[in-house]
């Protein structure tokens, strides 16, 4: 049952030597990981084609993981990497059958005599013993089976109607048999493969029968983005600050250089010039503390930033852990300072509760009310706003309508050293609708924050030494 | 005699002989280390074994394993070479009359009067080593960059010396903990291999070969609890190392099996602070007290 290896014919068969298309088909695939984003430098193609010389390259393992040493030179770098491989062997293998004629031995025929049941049942046991070829050859009988040859023309519909056809569920299934492994329900990255691999050989038979390539799907940003979705994995956010927590921890205490000793200690230089009888030949300098600057934070909890308010709340603890001097306050309607809650609370998933349940913030309508926000918080602070004092704003400047008040604004950020706002909506966004984020962006630096990287940015800019 | 590893595979039962249980990319990535002879930069969580595959390397290939911990301030006297000033002042004080300027000065600063550091002994060796750079983004980046030379070309300049090239290739590891961001001259001239908590078949193997004398059932149970803390959010979740020490203490304990009242007991192994204890005693341990009279 099992296809004939396809690949093989791209690579050059069992040969050991490299076919010398090769080469530049491996060039295509930097290019193409080059356009996502990832450096790659002549140095490290070198490196790939020694590296390549070196492993049984018709190996698939091998191929990848040595490829993968050679190009990808940070965490986000091999997740870009494995889409990029994947999307691009996948689409080569594809046109290159395409070209030779070769086609998958259809199973149609095979499919009518197999009980559906127990289609069912082998794919569900598949899916816990994990192999991935079984899985592959049983996700095509599925196919077969349920799609009905044509199927709807849009892969993402069909894949979930296979899916539920074949009763795959991560909810347990309580009325299923004892030894059925569904009767558990089926954990969520398993089901995720099996989608996989219903996806491509959906994508497969579509190349199959018009004979042409679909155009490149680029990476959406999406992809790569922070996970912030209500659906996606909360502890992806919260591996993501657990970095940025110790990134705020050892910030600012590399400064070097010249920067290291920036102005001279007069006094002590004075002093110690008394050993050497009056002339100051030893200078002293005063040294330079990294800012731990008083922080301001307003973060929005409206039902507008639903998906990004965990994320905020969660960058907002970890900000609790890194500096002493901080006060924050959550808003929808009106303001509420939740300082507290946060210190009280070292434990992140009880202070966001204790945030909903205490923070008591007046939510007549549930509509953010900017203009009124920021007059609450001058009421509440500005005899504390300092010219060192950070005040940061998390929020998608969406006023529903309302007045935005930027001359309020102005004031807070007038009185305050330096104010950022971070906008959990791409730029391309800003400004569209009822967003206001230019009139304050005059007032304050603004970053789009919905990206790992882009957090880091700021965090660095938070960070950065104030030579003040 | 030190070992040329043949192949991956090679790499990998050379690997598990000396107890350490590689994951595919690792064994490939050791195997293309000492092939291409380039350094290789090691990632992940704290205690997934990063250390501990430069060790079993150094086994493996029968070399000396030469190590440089690395931290804030850390500089070129301390980590290549430095000059051994009051040996130079013994020689110019015994000398002192008759020598002219230019034939002591040639000859304080020759190889006998140089202290050789982790770095220099490892490029100087007589026998190719394994070198380990521990914690690399602990320093500064002005030692990264003196890092540079060494590790492109393998050889060291001394201003008064001139260049010391190596004798023999060294296989580099280089440790992060990811707390900043490598300077990407410094990544270009590496292999990346990222260590990650492994899957859970690899971790009770890794297990059940540190303490072989531990109930197969216990180990599975172990393993399994093991990977469930560290799904909740912890400050610092469980690492291979936890769950080894663990397993050792349930060994000297005697424990037959995982219940709430032995976990209770036992849990500081594996989780470090006030308030994780405080989580995992609410998520893991309750179900254990639930499954326990059942079972």
């Amino acid at each position: 049952m099992s296809p004939p290896p396809r690949k093989a014919n791209l690579f050059g068969g069992t040969r050991e030597q490299r076919p010398g298309a090769f080469d530049s088909k491996l060039l295509a695939f930097a290019e193409d990981l080059r356009s996502e984003g990832v450096a790659i430098g002549t140095s490290e193609l070198l490196d790939a084609f020694e590296a390549l010389g070196h492993v049984h390259w018709t190996a698939q393992t091998e191929f990848r993981e040595a490829l993968a040493a050679t190009l990808a030179k940070s965490q986000e770098d091999r997740r870009i990497f494995e889409l990029v491989f994947e999307r691009f062997f996948f689409r080569a293998a594809e046109a290159e059958a395409s070209r030779r004629g070769v086609a998958e031995s259809h199973t149609g025929g095979e499919a009518t005599q197999i009980d559906l049941d127990t289609l069912r049942e082998q794919i569900a046991l598949a899916l816990r013993d994990g192999s991935d070829a079984s899985l592959r050859d049983l996700a095509r009988l599925a196919i077969s089976a349920f799609a009905g040859g044509e199927g709807s023309g849009v892969l993402g519909v069909d894949v979930q109607r296979i899916r539920r056809a074949l009763g795959l569920r991560t909810e347990p299934q309580l009325g299923l048999p004892e030894d059925d492994p569904r009767r558990q329900g089926i954990p969520r990255e398993q089901l995720r493969r099996f989608e996989q691999h219903l996806r491509r050989e959906l994508e497969r038979d579509l190349i199959e029968r018009t004979a042409s390539l679909p155009p490149k799907r680029p990476l959406t940003e999406l992809d790569r983005a922070l996970p912030t979705g209500p659906i996606q994995d909360l502890a992806a956010v919260h591996r993501v600050v657990a970095q940025l927590k110790r990134r705020l921890a050892t910030q600012g205490h590399e400064l070097r250089g010249r920067k290291r000793h920036a102005h001279v200690d007069f006094r002590r230089t004075m002093r110690a010039s008394l050993e050497t009888g009056g002339v100051p030949i030893a200078l002293k300098y005063r040294p330079q503390r990294p800012r731990r600057p008083e922080i301001f934070v307003l973060c929005d909890v409206s039902t507008s930033v639903t998906s990004a308010s965990t994320f905020f709340l969660s960058v907002l603890h970890a900000l609790h852990d890194a500096f002493r001097k901080l006060r924050s306050f959550v808003f929808i309607e009106r303001i509420s300072e939740v300082t507290e809650v946060f210190e009280r609370e070292r434990d992140f998933p009880a202070a966001s509760q204790a945030v909903s349940r205490d923070a008591g913030v007046a939510d007549v309508s549930g509509y953010t009310d900017y203009g009124r926000v920021w007059m609450e918080f001058l009421a509440l602070i500005e005899d504390e706003l300092h010219p060192r004092a950070t005040v940061i704003v998390l929020g998608d400047a969406r006023t529903n309508g309302r007045p935005p008040r930027e001359d309020a604004f102005a004031a807070i950020t007038a009185k305050a050293g330096r104010t950022f706002w971070l906008n959990p909506e791409p730029r391309l966004y800003w400004n569209y609708g009822d967003s206001v984020i230019s009139a304050y962006e005059r007032h304050c630096t603004a970053f789009e924050c919905w990206r790992t990287d882009q957090l880091e940015e700021f965090v660095k800019a938070l960070t950065a030494p104030v030579t003040a | 005699m030190p070992e040329h590893p043949a192949s991956v595979e090679a790499v990998a039962q050379g690997l598990r002989q000396v107890g350490y249980l590689p994951g595919e990319s690792t064994a490939l990535v050791s195997f293309l280390a000492a092939k291409l002879g380039k350094p290789v930069l090691v990632e992940g969580p704290a205690g997934v074994g990063k250390t501990e595959l430069a060790k079993a390397l150094s086994r493996y290939l029968k070399r000396t394993l030469v190590r440089l911990q690395c931290y804030e301030g850390l500089d070129e006297a301390k980590a290549l070479y430095e000059w051994n000033y009051r040996k130079q002042l013994l020689r110019i004080q015994t000398e002192s009359e008759g020598a002219g300027w230019q034939e002591v000065q040639e000859d304080i600063f020759s190889e006998e009067f140089l202290l050789p550091r982790p770095l220099m002994s490892a490029i100087a060796a007589q026998e190719p080593v394994v070198l380990l750079i521990d914690e690399i983004d602990k320093t500064d980046q002005e030692f990264e960059a003196m890092l540079l030379e060494l590790l492109s070309d393998f050889q060291i300049s001394i201003p008064e010396l001139g260049r010391i090239e190596a004798r023999t290739l060294p296989v580099v590891l280089l440790t992060s903990n990811n707390t900043r961001e490598l300077t990407e001259a410094l990544k270009r001239r590496c292999l990346y291999l990222w260590l990650d908590y492994p899957a859970l078949e690899h971790e009770l193997e890794i297990v059940r070969l540190h303490s072989p004398e531990l109930d197969q059932t216990v180990a599975q149970r172990l393993v399994e609890i093991v990977q469930e803390v560290r799904e909740l959010d912890l400050k610092k979740p469980p690492s291979i190392a936890e769950s080894i020490d663990w397993a050792r203490a349930l060994l000297l304990l005697g424990a037959e099996e995982i219940n709430a009242a032995t976990f209770r007991e036992t849990m500081s192994v594996i989780v470090k602070h006030r308030t994780d204890l405080d989580t995992v005693a609410e998520r893991v341990g309750v179900k254990l007290a639930d499954v326990t009279p059942a079972a």
